[in-house]
């Protein structure tokens, strides 16, 4: 599948280099994606120029680029903003180009790439929620379908100052409520909240998530740690970087959530490590926003051939 | 009446919250409302401990709702305004909304003291509801004169009224304070202000030098009942203001009758600079870690000392309380792993 990047800035240029490096995202085959552009709108970006020492397009002319060349292009990955996105996201529609999307802008149904993969493979956008909503509703979701109902479930998000971008800084509820969302929707949690942190330690820390989860009576705790040791191989196959730091933990309440009182909860303590391709390896945060935009793209280009075949 | 030296805002029923693990009852609210009105108080501050929004696993869970407890705080109040505080990140700016609607007119929007762009949603959004912003830098100890002016300047261009540097970790001598506090007076065309903690007894005397370079606005609580070893206690800075000829509008017999006949009945314990606290101030840890460090120690069998000093070395930042499971478990497999070495 013939693919663009549009957004020449930090989380774009890594995912470029990601796709270039030919293999999938579990790194055990070849990609299926074609890079063809990493699309810019300032000629004289960092992004662009390694774009063009990498030999790829490296264009300045933003979304009309891409409208412009639609007919050799069937995919894009939106690294943009929210407003770009959300001004855009028809045209790329009506040019039959999918857009996976990397901003807040939540114009397509939401994918967490660890859970529900495969859900969205014909829609002509998909939105990948936040990166703390990447790294934890899959925890969420292991510990979910271990018990009979998950009353309330909590994650927070500490990433390294450096690495959280102005727009995640002007609009922090955005990041709180998205992931909130995706804990419910996706993590299959009845009530939900999440907290994010910022913390400007030098050298940078790792990005941290944490999860805690309320276990009402009666549920089943080995099944629940075992849950998360499977989800957290599930993971790995596309974000190395991502570990438990500590074995899980049931912890004895009773604790007083918005879902009712619990008698125990899960304490999950997760370090994600970027991979290093673009971004420095403490980015945790975006590197597993671009290594789940590679494994999206990857499943929607396989589901396509497939149709192909089979028509 | 004579105009005051400088406005004192109460938040035994915000940071008061910590001590007590969040778990304020609306009589609770209602009694302490009326004394610090009745003593004069101008502002009232109440949330959870963390802010709006803040019950949670990660920061404790509410007793009660904090919104039902600020809607008990807005009718009984006479004079005093009803502040909240909101740390972006935990809070949302919906919160605001919601609390505006029920009678709360001062927005404390906090933040590490390093990160004041994060605020801009949340200080604007509080203008636009005719709410008075007052920005809230954390940790102040951990960012210098000069950084802290230049986080200030854009809480002020967000159109923050008021600018307050927080001594989180309790951790400033009264040097510390007396050069952050000036470099801000020089600096900003907004009010200063000082949120004291006293674990390393410096609250009540930081906040007065506080006073001395030009600080208009200084924070207390009853008994000095908060986080860590506690805050400046508000009836021992009006007492001492009062003997340094510093006018504060408040009554002083007022507020030692609230904080012994009221407050302190509450307290599961009396605010004491034990080891724990001592260290939060010593090593610069943040104060609301304390008892949450507490429970961990307990339930991993680890040293609470341990926990709050490795945190210090982490720089572990206002709202990292998840961190503390995370450095008791490997505290506790290091022992395990020292012991299996010794046998």
């Amino acid at each position: 599948m013939r693919c663009v990047i549009l957004g020449s800035g930090n989380i774009g240029t890594d995912l470029m280099i990601k796709l270039l490096k030919g293999t999938d995202a579990s790194g055990s085959g070849a990609t299926p994606l074609e890079l063809v552009a990493l699309v810019g709108i300032d000629p004289d970006s960092d992004g662009l120029a390694r774009a063009k020492s990498l030999g790829i397009d490296g264009p300045h002319e933003g979304p009309q680029w891409i409208l412009d060349h639609a007919d050799d292009i069937d995919m894009m990955f939106d690294a943009t903003s929210a407003y770009v996105h959300a001004r855009h996201y028809k045209e790329y529609e009506e040019a039959n180009i999918v857009a996976v999307d990397l901003t807040p802008a939540a114009r397509g149904p939401r994918v967490i790439a660890a859970v529900n993969l495969t859900e969205h493979l014909d829609s002509p956008n998909i939105n990948m929620v936040t990166c703390g909503g990447q790294a934890t509703t899959p925890m969420v979701f292991a510990i979910n379908r271990a018990i009979d109902r998950l009353p309330y479930a909590e994650m927070v998000s500490t990433v390294a100052s450096k690495s959280a971008g102005p727009g995640t800084r002007q609009n922090i509820d955005e990041f709180t409520k998205t992931t909130s969302m995706a804990l419910r929707e996706i993590g299959g949690a009845e009530t939900s909240k999440a907290i994010i942190i910022l913390n400007p330690a030098e050298p940078p820390i790792m990005m941290r998530n944490t999860v805690f989860a309320a276990l009402p009576e009666g549920s089943d705790h080995d099944a629940v740690i075992e849950s998360i040791f499977a989800m957290e191989k599930d993971v790995q196959q596309y974000v190395p970087g991502y570990r438990l730091k500590n074995p899980p933990v049931i912890e004895e309440g009773p604790f007083n959530t918005p879902g009712g009182v619990v008698p125990h909860r899960a304490v999950v303590l997760l370090e994600v490590k970027g991979a290093g391709d673009y971004l420095p390896p403490y980015a945790g945060n975006l590197d597993i926003m671009t290594a789940a935009a590679q494994r999206i793209g990857e499943a929607i280009a396989y589901h396509r051939a497939d149709q192909k075949a089979g028509a | 009446m004579t105009t005051p030296d400088y406005r004192l805002i109460d938040s035994t029923l915000r940071d008061g919250s910590h001590a007590i693990s969040h778990q304020y009852y609306a009589e609770d609210v209602v009694r302490i409302v009326k004394g610090l009105d009745a003593a004069g108080v101008q502002v009232i501050e109440i949330a959870h401990g963390d802010g709006l929004g803040g019950s949670s696993f990660n920061y404790g869970f509410s007793a009660v709702p904090e919104k039902e407890l600020i809607a008990r705080a807005c009718e009984v109040t006479t004079n005093a305004k009803i502040a909240c505080l909101l740390l972006p990140g935990i809070g949302l700016a919906d919160d605001l909304r919601e609390v505006n609607e029920l009678g709360v007119s001062v927005a404390r929007i906090a933040v590490h003291c390093t990160e004041a762009d994060v605020t801009e949603q949340h200080i604007k959004v509080a203008k636009s509801l005719g709410m008075e912003a007052i920005g809230f830098l954390m940790m102040a100890h951990m960012n210098s004169p000069e950084g802290l002016v230049e986080q200030a300047l854009l809480m002020q261009s967000y159109g923050a009224d008021t600018i307050y540097i927080a001594d989180s970790a309790g951790a400033m001598i009264t040097e510390d304070v007396r050069r952050r506090v000036n470099a801000l007076v020089e600096a900003l065309e907004v009010p200063v202000g000082v949120h004291a903690h006293n674990n390393l007894a410096m609250a009540v005397s930081n906040s007065i030098a506080a006073y001395q370079e030009g600080a208009r606005n200084l924070d207390g609580t009853s008994a000095g009942l908060g986080a860590g070893a506690g805050n400046c206690p508000t009836e021992i800075l009006a007492a001492v203001s009062t003997k340094y000829g510093i006018e504060t509008g408040v009554d002083p017999l007022a507020l030692m009758d609230l904080a012994e006949e009221v407050v302190r009945p509450l307290m599961p314990r009396q605010q004491v600079i034990d080891r724990a606290g001592l260290i939060l101030g010593y090593a610069g840890v943040y104060g609301s870690f304390l008892l949450h460090a507490e429970r961990a120690a307990e339930r991993y069998n680890v040293s609470q000392a341990e926990i709050l000093l490795e945190l210090g070395r982490r720089q572990a930042v206002g709202g990292q309380e998840d961190m503390i499971i995370d450095v008791a478990l490997e505290l506790a497999r290091k022992h395990a792993e020292a012991e299996e070495t010794q046998a």
